[in-house]
């Protein structure tokens, strides 16, 4: 379980992050949602420590994150999978390489055990034989489904997606969605999910937060969201001809 | 700014040489890295030293016209700039522009492409990990192509003076065999390793450090050899003065 106590985030003297405070429990997919600017991937940054926050408590399992330095932060980073808008696989190496790499860094398993692992993994997401593929030669959903193999290769406790479906169609969308889903039911993951997506919520979102001028607006499910009477979150939500036409 | 730059430099360095996580892995990019600056920049290196040992010679012959001045004459100016300045100074400089612009444009895409944040977040020491092993494969294989620059641009000399007509090869080889002094490589070696530490730093400084998307990598890439190539004649100065 993750926990925010009142976190705040400044750029110089702009605020972006005021005080965030929000739960996000194992097994479910939370989702932060908001429009452009709202604070997402600074929230989500400030999450997984690339940024220092300025005030409050990001606890993981009890544990304050926040407050650890660099060598403290290692244990937890090695149970953080992430899983980044442009897959960020290292394209010096092929696709194999890219899921053995935090195998070979941090456990101690033999090369035949380190295959097993990455070779389930890439089963796990759907692909297999493209162990010796460059990641150039890679289309944008097969790079997502890599990044989901190399997230989940260390078997995390904790999964970060910072928008899983920006640049996919809409069918490779729902493949990785659902992908994300059912990785996070199996293995009882704390997953987040930053996303704009609206079908994205709507399809697997379980908990969601809806930011708003760096403030956590409004909380609840996806059934919750389209029936709510905030203003903001439905300009949001129903931007939309066709959530309009689904939901309103 | 520029102690602010300089505080941060040497803060990266610290974070560059801090235990590695894994050495097998560690070793496994060294390799990959002397390859890439050791082996990749030979090329380049041979044809420098090769026009650089003909072209000194030839000048030199120009200039020493004289009879009073012995002909073997040419063959120690030429020994002696190739060994202590040519060789090391302009392949390094060469190299800042190959192998600095490479470090810098290679670190500078995984930061803006979030590679380096990936490893962040895996628990590694990025700097460590990307790093080191550029400074370590820089410091082992560019001394080894200057020693074969200095070799192949006093061959080229040798080749060229008789094939001229400026200097025979017994004339020559009675040069550069004229008041050897083994202490000129020894001054050679402490330039080059001085200054393939400052190109494979202050490049790689430059690129992990990318803000931007890429045309922040370019700009990275430029400043890192810019830098360098200045840091470098400033470090040759340096030596020149204190050792010489």
């Amino acid at each position: 379980m993750i926990e925010l106590k009142n976190v705040s985030k400044s750029f110089d003297s702009n605020q972006v992050l005021k005080n965030i405070s929000a739960i996000f429990k194992p097994g479910i997919t939370n989702m932060i949602i908001g429009g452009s600017g709202s604070g997402k991937t600074t929230l989500l940054k400030c999450m997984i420590g690339l940024h220092e926050i300025d005030a409050g408590e990001i606890n993981y399992d009890g544990v304050d994150f926040s407050k650890l330095d660099f060598k403290e932060k290692i244990p937890t980073r090695k149970e953080i999978g992430m899983l980044f808008q442009s897959a960020a696989l290292f394209d010096s190496m092929n696709v194999e390489d890219n899921i053995l790499f935090p195998l070979n860094m941090f456990s101690d398993f033999t090369m035949e055990e380190k295959l097993d692992r990455a070779n389930f993994c890439l089963k796990r997401v759907n692909l297999e034989n493209v162990n010796q593929l460059k990641i150039a030669d890679l289309s944008g959903g097969m790079k997502k489904r890599v990044g989901i193999a190399r997230a989940i290769a260390m078997q995390p406790k904790y999964l970060f997606c910072d928008e899983p479906n920006s640049g996919l169609d809409p069918k490779t969308s729902i493949i990785i969605d659902n992908l994300i889903k059912e990785i996070t039911l199996e293995y009882q993951i704390t997953t987040v999910i930053n996303s704009h997506d609206m079908n994205s919520v709507m399809e697997i979102g379980d908990h969601i937060i809806f930011l708003h001028q760096g403030q956590n607006w409004w909380e609840g499910s996806n059934t919750e969201l389209i029936k709510s009477d905030n203003q903001e979150v439905n300009e949001f939500v129903f931007a939309s001809k066709l959530m309009k036409s689904k939901y309103q | 700014m520029f102690f602010y730059h300089f505080g941060k430099y040497l803060l990266f360095l610290k974070n560059v040489f801090t235990k590695p996580e894994n050495l097998k892995v560690y070793w496994k990019e060294i390799v990959r890295e002397m390859n890439l600056i050791g082996v990749g920049s030979f090329g380049i290196i041979a044809v420098i030293s090769i026009f650089l040992g003909a072209v000194t010679c030839i000048q030199t012959a120009y200039q020493l016209v004289s009879n009073l001045i012995p002909r073997d004459i040419i063959g120690v100016i030429t020994r002696d700039s190739v060994i202590i300045e040519f060789s090391p100074t302009i392949c390094l400089l060469v190299l800042a522009g190959r192998v600095g612009g490479s470090i810098a444009s290679e670190l500078g895409t995984m930061r803006v492409t979030e590679q380096i944040d990936a490893l962040e977040i895996m628990g590694v020491n990025s700097t460590g990990y990307l790093v080191l092993p550029k400074i370590i494969a820089s410091v082992i294989t560019i001394p080894m192509l200057v020693v074969i620059s200095m070799f192949l641009g006093i061959v080229s000399a040798y080749l060229i003076g008789p094939l001229t007509g400026v200097i025979s090869g017994a004339e020559f080889i009675s040069g550069v065999l004229r008041d050897w002094n083994p202490y000129i490589v020894i001054v050679a070696l402490i330039k080059t390793y001085i200054f393939s530490f400052l190109l494979s730093s202050v490049s790689a400084y430059q690129g992990f450090y990318t803000k931007g998307g890429a045309l922040d990598v370019g700009v990275s890439s430029t400043k890192a050899v810019v830098y360098s190539s200045v840091l470098i004649l400033f470090a040759d100065y340096l030596v020149a003065q204190v050792l010489l």
